[in-house]
């Protein structure tokens, strides 16, 4: 297995050779992967990549097909409890009670994972206090905004002190002043409490914001995993696009003869190009496109993002598969609708 | 966590969102309601039996009955409004004991449906249709609480196996009138023609309201000890099949 390092002492969550199928549909196809203790781990990929099925295996809510997966040292098959005990999620879909208030929501949880009642109200007053609701702990959640029962589940998902904490999709659906909100939250977190954090994203901005590393998924297998940093950089440098209506064969290949240029492709009228050194690049391109009587009607430079890698990997665009699925239409209104 | 505690943590989520919700209270007893005072009105004057009871008097227990089946077998709905909004995610991903969470839902349901049915007896009692008699009471309460908790158990074995908040509600409207309308809660049973004498008799509730009659004073049909037996049976035959179906439930 090309990720697989050996069973280190410091991992907190191992997979090995896990597979889930439905049917005959295959979600996990043969992960295997180490996530150290205090990482902030981000899975990255398209919705069906399989993300919240591996979140779902990890919550011990599923039974892998075959492989196995362990998180905090225990079986998430064979000793769900002690898993259980040890992890706290964030679900993609709303999980609280709204016939209940904020406070009443952060007990029960409380309650359920045995804290005595003293305990409970210093740790309900303290997670409040992180995500800021502490002014609508007496409101029923019917009441809460999408935003504000977001911030809520996270609050309640630390109640019980977790040791890994995961978060799908913890921003879907919210609009961009609440996600920096909520970002803010995540990274206070792993600063603060040293805690393991798994976070699934179809977000590019997201991934490359919080995560100190990224696994890209796709159709159930991990197609490259490294730090946002990393990733990018396996690009090979910046993107520059020249717009031209006559890309000449002979200027292209000029060009591609340039020392900084890595890549060269064109897509409709556009000529595409992965270089180094860009700023210095661009004159002696327009140079060459001078010398050859191309036309160049505008130029842009700019960073390689997550989005470029992922197209590079898959050859797909992550956006193609955002919003179309019905489901995940209903998704984003239950979160939206009380905003 | 202790399996009692978590019992008890769900059984106090029922009792709040009971405590915030008036309107389902007021109209889950607007049927029984009308069912007494209309069918007792109008019925009431062709009704002779044994001894000078009124028709209202005799199918008081059977109101009662009425109301606990109504509400408890109803009440299994919210399990899958749970799994709808998704709360029983955060339930089953806790540390805790499936069939003590299926224990703490059913209690927490039940309860619900006995308040209903006590603000009923209660009700009765004020209006002079059922005698006021402490050890009756107590007796008709150990009748009550074995229909209603069975009967949730009925409920959530249901909705365990269903997604359709919808069409669990229609396939329990289906269930529930046959098993009150078959059953002693309305009519006297001696008599009545065959066919619907053996469906009676196979019909818990008939065993449940008969306690309840023996218990208020009323005439009843079968010794009390029967009516107790059988009802121990269904309730440990539901409470099996609730808790098993229950574990099996995906989310």
């Amino acid at each position: 297995m090309p990720f697989l390092q050996g069973g280190s002492a410091s991992a907190i969550i191992t997979l090995k050779e896990l597979t889930k199928k439905f049917g005959e549909f295959v979600a996990l196809d043969n992960l295997s992967l180490e996530i150290e203790k205090g990482e902030l781990f981000g899975l990255l990929g398209p919705n069906g990549a399989g993300k919240t099925t591996l979140i779902s295996i990890l919550s011990t809510i599923l039974a892998p097909s075959t492989g196995t997966a362990s998180v905090c040292g225990h079986d998430a098959r064979r000793e769900e409890d002690s898993v259980r005990r040890c992890i706290g999620i964030v679900f993609q879909d709303p999980s609280l009670d709204d016939e209940l208030t904020g406070e009443e929501n952060l007990d029960f949880h409380g309650r359920l994972y045995g804290l005595d009642s003293k305990t409970r109200l210093s740790r309900i007053n303290e997670v409040l206090g992180l995500v800021d609701l502490d002014d609508r702990r007496k409101d029923l959640i019917r009441n809460y905004s999408g935003g504000m029962r977001r911030r809520l589940e996270i609050a309640r998902g630390l109640m019980h002190r977790p040791n890994v904490l995961f978060l799908d999709e913890p921003t879907l659906g919210l609009d961009p002043q609440t996600r920096r909100r909520i970002w803010h939250y995540i990274t206070n977190l792993k600063n603060s409490f040293g805690m393991t954090i798994i976070l699934t994203t179809h977000y590019m901005d997201e991934a490359d914001q919080l995560c100190s590393r990224i696994a890209i998924i796709d159709r159930g297998r991990i197609v490259a995993m490294d730090s946002p940093e990393g990733l990018k950089e396996s690009l090979g440098g910046d993107l520059l696009e020249l717009a031209t209506n006559n890309p000449k064969p002979e200027f292209l290949q000029s060009v591609r003869e340039q020392e900084d240029v890595k890549r060269i492709s064109t897509q409709d009228g556009k000529v595409k190009l992965t270089v180094r050194n860009g700023e210095s690049l661009i004159p002696r391109i327009l140079q060459t496109a001078q010398s050859f009587a191309v036309e160049i009607s505008s130029v842009s430079l700019r960073k390689p993002n997550l989005e470029d890698v992922f197209i590079k990997l898959t050859g797909r665009e992550i956006r193609d598969e955002v919003i179309t699925e019905p489901k995940e239409r209903i998704r984003i209104f239950m979160r939206t609708r009380r905003r | 966590m202790s399996s009692a505690a978590a019992v008890h943590t769900l059984w106090l989520r029922e009792m709040k969102r009971f405590q915030r919700n008036r309107s389902r209270l007021i109209g889950s007893m607007a049927l029984p309601l009308l069912f007494l005072l209309v069918l007792g009105t109008g019925y009431g004057r062709y009704f002779s039996y044994r001894g000078n009871i009124s028709y209202m008097e005799y199918i008081g227990p059977g109101i009662v009955g009425m109301s606990l089946l109504f509400s408890s077998m109803l009440g299994g709905i919210s399990v899958l409004w749970d799994r709808q909004f998704g709360f029983l995610k955060e339930i089953l991903v806790a540390p805790v004991n499936r069939t003590a969470i299926m224990a703490g839902k059913t209690l927490g349901t039940a309860t619900t449906a006995l308040i209903r049915g006590l603000v009923f007896l209660i009700a009765l009692i004020a209006t002079g249709l059922v005698k006021f008699d402490p050890l009756g009471i107590m007796i008709a309460l150990v009748f009550m609480f074995l229909i209603s908790t069975a009967f949730v158990s009925v409920g959530i074995a249901v909705a365990a196996r269903m997604t359709d908040p919808h069409g669990f509600q229609l396939i329990m409207n289906f269930l529930t009138m046959p098993v009150f309308f078959l059953s002693g809660a309305l009519f006297p049973l001696d008599g009545v023609p065959n066919w619907l004498m053996i469906i009676a008799h196979l019909n818990p509730l008939t065993y449940g309201v008969d306690g309840m009659r023996y218990a208020l004073g009323g005439p009843h049909e079968f010794s009390p000890l029967v009516d107790f037996v059988v009802l121990v049976i269904f309730w440990v035959v539901t409470t099996l099949v609730g808790a098993l179906l229950f574990r099996k439930m995906s989310v």
